[in-house]
């Protein structure tokens, strides 16, 4: 009878059952946590999906108010883009270097990553309180309630993850890189490309489409 | 921690690094260069009349799909071997419900909209 | 100061809810007292509060819902007797206002607060014990989610005193529920404690998903596990595809009523239809997140008690994934009369037709399972026949409803009522109350009093029929749902024959609560020795009763289905393992605390005393932040103490 630990793949599962077919017992806290993560990802992509689809339908309702083509700032919405992009650039090779034990070398990669995600953020937070300057704030029609909601919400998603970042920078500073930290990290990182990919929607149907 | 079992026997993680640090870093450099492009031909196909007026949107969302892609493949390292089966899964589920939810909910309130009285303008 | 708090909250002027929220009031304190006095507060703390074991954290779910259950009923209860007196002339003796009040309590409670804590105990208690595991992936927000439903649970009860609950239905459809029609803090608590709870469900279901893909015995492939485990996955993974758009669709009309947005107000643009159409694409797939669990429990007892490997177990796992799935693409069937075309209506009717075919497989299994089978009419196995009567017929009158001509005649009558309870009582009730009975003395190490379950079956059986039958001739009548005063006095004798059905429901639920005070004195006379009293075919009953924390000294090595039943009969000469040691995870405040703060916010949120709300959330993200930083999660069992315990199990 072969002993295992939760933590641990026991030592002789035959291969048939290892791979593929799942029958090579629990898997690694390294795994579980990752998994567990992707799958919190996929449950907030489907929460962003129904504020998409209030905005699909809502687009057109503007109550006699500004429209999105009347509104939108291509240049500044290019810059955020870029910021974002390359903050998940940054924060790509920060882990790279948390992978190999580098802690250094990954806060440094975090304060990069940190930096351009607070542009992002600012960008977006000039461009909606100029929006609420001329009357075309939330409150004006459904279409801008849909539009503030969506991108609004994306950026509460960057800004907690702004948060959460300089959090486990605490840690790495305080801890190192011991396997716990490294996990956190590595779930962090996959909550920062995530939030990437949903701006790749946002500035395609919202701005571009607008 | 890591144990060298834990390579022989269990999935890939998005995310995770399992190459080399000089593939890794091609990786992500690869990754966002093919992203810079398609953001910028987004910006391009939606602001000039390269693609045939009616094609736009279409074009948009193709760029949009390729991009996520490139995130998916190049910084989350999503493979196609037998490892990444559970990850695919889920993501194909996931997939599969975002467009249920958008695309089902555009069709069923344009239908309805679509049956609605005529509204005096205010 | 005090946002929109003042004494007026407090209904001083209305009899019913003050005199029961009084009566609950010294119920609880009594219980505090009580527990104080005993000086039960370190062992309470310890054992149970901050537990972070699946199996305490299951039967405090299945503990909040059975309390929970009691509510539910009463407003149950009382609705039934106003539509029993209420008629022509007579006016009954809840005010409009008030009944709109119960109703939507009621609806709320017994879906969020009764059913769901029912099911996501029960696989809390089961499945990691099925899958030959320690616990779950996440055993510290495993505790969160729980105490979270709690804080849910807890702000809909202080509705009845401090203040009032939404007047909308379960549904809050807006226009009624927005601002202009529901100024009043009753549509806040239905969102607040739904939005709370909500976030705890979801936790839930990303655990059990992770638990069941990557936590498995050695050698338990997917096709060797439960088919309650798959039912069990089936539900966490509709769980995490539909709750997020109930959180999105709430904060939505929250931001309506709190900022004066526009998405499903009456002007400045909104779109009502757009929150029917986002509530149900939840809705739906969560009666199936209720349902699916139950159908494993039934795949289990009917095996079980049938003496019968499960007749045909990948047919079972199919139709499983298949109604998983469908579940997503039906959702308009709740709407049919909302107006749209006839090719929309059409492609969801065909498809809430089809989603009927992998059900009648899973129910032709089970018949298939005790045909030629050794059945033993315990009171699980009664609530399973029980089941399938029942659950055929609601299934049929669904089917029926599906039908969209049928379905404009029939939308909110009491047909639509009859169709759902049928469903829901036969079915997630029945099963909860099966899962119950049978899987009490894994849980608590000793059987329930057989006599006042078969009891407490009979009453709830019998008094389903008599209180949900007429409920159908009356919807074909024309009666429709909600109704506060009953205008033709031609339904009242079916009414009556309803209100009777309900007061032998109640003596079900008396039945109940006397099984468990009986079975609780006199349980050393039904002591589970051997762990497994029902003869048992999965890995829980290889256990002790109750497990020993760590559930599994060795993990077992899964060879077939049924693992237990194959080591059974094929049992080798039984050798002592050589133990190791066992990490077992530090219980945590981090769930019950995080929870406190949860109230203290959703009641500020609630009542707009913006202060305290804020004080509430930074103190509770503060509670995780501190719970996050820590590394040292676990601590040991030193092998000789494994191996002491498990040689005197």
């Amino acid at each position: 009878m072969t002993i295992a630990t939760i933590d641990k793949a026991p030592a002789a599962v035959p291969t048939e059952l290892a791979r593929g077919r799942g029958g090579g017992g629990p898997a690694s806290k390294r795994i579980v946590v990752a998994y567990g993560f992707w799958i919190f990802i996929l449950s907030d992509m489907v929460m962003f999906s129904a504020l998409f689809a209030a905005y699909a339908v809502l687009r057109g309702n503007t109550a006699g108010g500004p429209t999105g083509a009347q509104l939108f700032n291509l240049r500044s919405v290019f810059i955020e883009t870029m910021c974002l992009l390359l903050s998940s650039y940054t924060c790509g090779l920060g882990a790279l270097s948390a992978e190999r034990r580098r802690p250094a070398l990954f806060l440094m990669f975090a304060v990069f990553t940190f930096v351009l995600g607070a542009a992002f953020l600012f960008i977006e937070a000039t461009e909606f309180a100029a929006l609420v300057e001329k009357d075309a704030g939330p409150s004006r029609s459904g279409f801008l309630s849909a539009f503030f909601t969506l991108v609004g919400m994306h950026g509460a998603h960057v800004a907690s993850g702004l948060i959460a970042l300089v959090y486990l920078a605490a840690q790495v500073i305080a801890k190192g890189l011991p396997a716990a930290v490294l996990r956190r990290l590595l779930c962090w990182s996959l909550f920062w490309h995530a939030l990437d990919i949903v701006w790749v929607g946002v500035f395609t149907l919202v701005y571009l489409m607008g | 921690m890591t144990d060298a079992h834990e390579h022989m026997y269990d999935d890939r993680t998005p995310g995770v690094e399992e190459h080399e640090p000089t593939a890794s870093y091609l990786s992500y450099t690869a990754g966002l260069g093919l992203a810079i492009v398609a953001t910028i031909a987004s910006f391009v196909v939606s602001q000039t009349n390269l693609l045939w007026a009616p094609g736009i949107p279409v074009g948009l969302v193709v760029l949009a799909f390729a991009q996520i892609g490139v995130h998916l493949v190049f910084f989350l390292h999503l493979g196609s071997g037998p490892d990444s089966t559970n990850n695919i899964l889920a993501l194909a589920f996931g997939v599969l419900i975002v467009f249920l939810v958008i695309a089902g909910s555009v069709w069923i309130i344009a239908n309805l909209n679509s049956n609605m009285m005529p509204m005096p303008t205010p | 100061m005090l946002g929109k708090l003042s004494w007026d909250a407090i209904p001083f002027n209305e009899p019913l809810p003050l005199l029961s929220g009084a009566v609950i009031g010294i119920v609880i304190l009594a219980i505090l007292v009580t527990v104080t006095l005993k000086g039960w507060w370190p062992y309470l703390w310890r054992e149970w509060l901050t537990s972070v074991d699946h199996k305490r954290i299951g039967v405090m779910y299945v503990a909040l819902g059975l309390i929970m259950l009691l509510r539910g009923f009463s407003d149950a209860i009382m609705m039934r007797t106003q539509q029993a007196i209420a008629v022509g002339s007579a006016q009954g003796y809840l005010p409009p206002q008030h009944y709109d009040q119960v109703f939507s309590a009621h609806g709320t409670i017994m879906i969020f607060f009764v059913a769901m804590p029912l099911v996501i105990g029960l696989m809390n208690l089961v499945v990691p014990l099925q899958l030959g595991v320690r616990d779950v992936a996440f055993p510290v927000l495993n505790s969160i989610s729980l105490w979270l439903t709690a804080t849910g649970a807890l702000l809909i009860n202080l509705s009845l005193v401090i203040g009032n609950f939404a007047r909308t239905g379960w549904m809050g459809y807006p226009p009624l529920s927005e601002l202009p029609f529901s100024p009043d803090v009753g549509v806040d608590y239905y969102l607040w404690s739904l939005q709370i709870s909500g976030v705890g469900t979801l936790l839930t279901g990303i655990n059990f998903v992770t638990t069941i893909l990557k936590l498995r015995a050695p050698g338990m492939t997917y096709f060797r596990m439960p088919v309650f485990c798959w039912t069990a996955l089936a539900t966490n993974l509709l769980i995490v595809a539909a709750f997020p758009v109930l959180t999105a669709t709430f904060v939505m009309l929250l931001l309506d009523r709190y900022l004066g947005m526009h998405f499903f107000t009456n002007d400045g643009g909104g779109n009502q239809m757009m929150y029917v159409n986002l509530f149900w694409a939840w809705g739906h797939p969560e009666v199936y997140i209720l349902i699916l669990p139950a159908f494993g429990i039934f795949s289990e007892v009917v095996a079980t008690f049938s003496g019968k490997a499960l007749f045909s177990y990948r047919s079972m796992v199919w139709a499983t994934l298949g109604i998983c799935v469908l579940s997503y693409m039906v959702w308009l069937h709740h709407f049919f009369t909302m107006g749209a075309g006839a090719n929309v209506n059409a492609f969801f009717g065909i498809m809430s037709a089809i989603i009927a075919v992998p059900t009648g497989v899973k129910v032709f299994n089970w018949l298939f399972t005790m045909f030629r089978g050794r059945v033993v009419f315990q009171t699980p196995m009664l609530f399973s026949v029980g089941f399938m009567v029942t659950f055929v017929i609601g299934g049929l009158t669904g089917v029926l409803l599906a039908v969209p001509p049928v379905d404009f005649v029939l939308h909110n009558s009491t047909f639509l009522v009859a169709h759902f309870h049928n469903v829901i009582i036969g079915g997630v009730i029945f099963g909860a109350l099966a899962g119950i009975n049978y899987w009490f003395p894994k849980a608590f190490g000793f059987t329930l009093d057989e006599r006042l379950g078969k009891a407490s079956f009979w009453c709830w059986l019998i008094g389903f029929y008599l209180a949900f039958m007429p409920l159908y001739a009356l919807g074909l009548m024309g009666m429709t749902r909600r109704l506060e005063h009953i205008p033709d006095p031609s339904w009242q004798p079916l009414l009556l024959v309803a209100e009777a059905g309900a007061i032998v429901i109640f003596c079900g639920i008396l039945c109940q609560a006397a099984q468990l005070y009986v079975s609780i004195r006199t349980r050393e006379r039904r002591l589970d020795l051997t762990g497994d009293p029902w003869n048992g075919r999965t890995l829980e009953w290889s256990t002790s009763s109750p497990p020993p924390a760590y559930n599994f000294a060795v993990l077992p090595r899964v060879e077939t289905i049924d693992a237990f039943w194959h080591m059974k009969h094929t049992a080798p000469a039984p050798v002592e393992p050589a133990y190791e040691a066992i990490e077992i995870p530090h219980n945590s405040p981090a769930g019950f605390i995080t929870a406190f703060f949860a109230v203290v916010m959703g009641f500020s949120l609630i009542w707009q005393i913006w202060w305290l709300a804020i004080l509430g959330f930074l103190a509770a993200a503060t509670v995780v932040l501190i719970a996050g930083w820590s590394i040292e999660r676990e601590h040991e069992i030193p092998a000789s103490e494994v191996a002491q315990m498990e040689r005197t199990r």
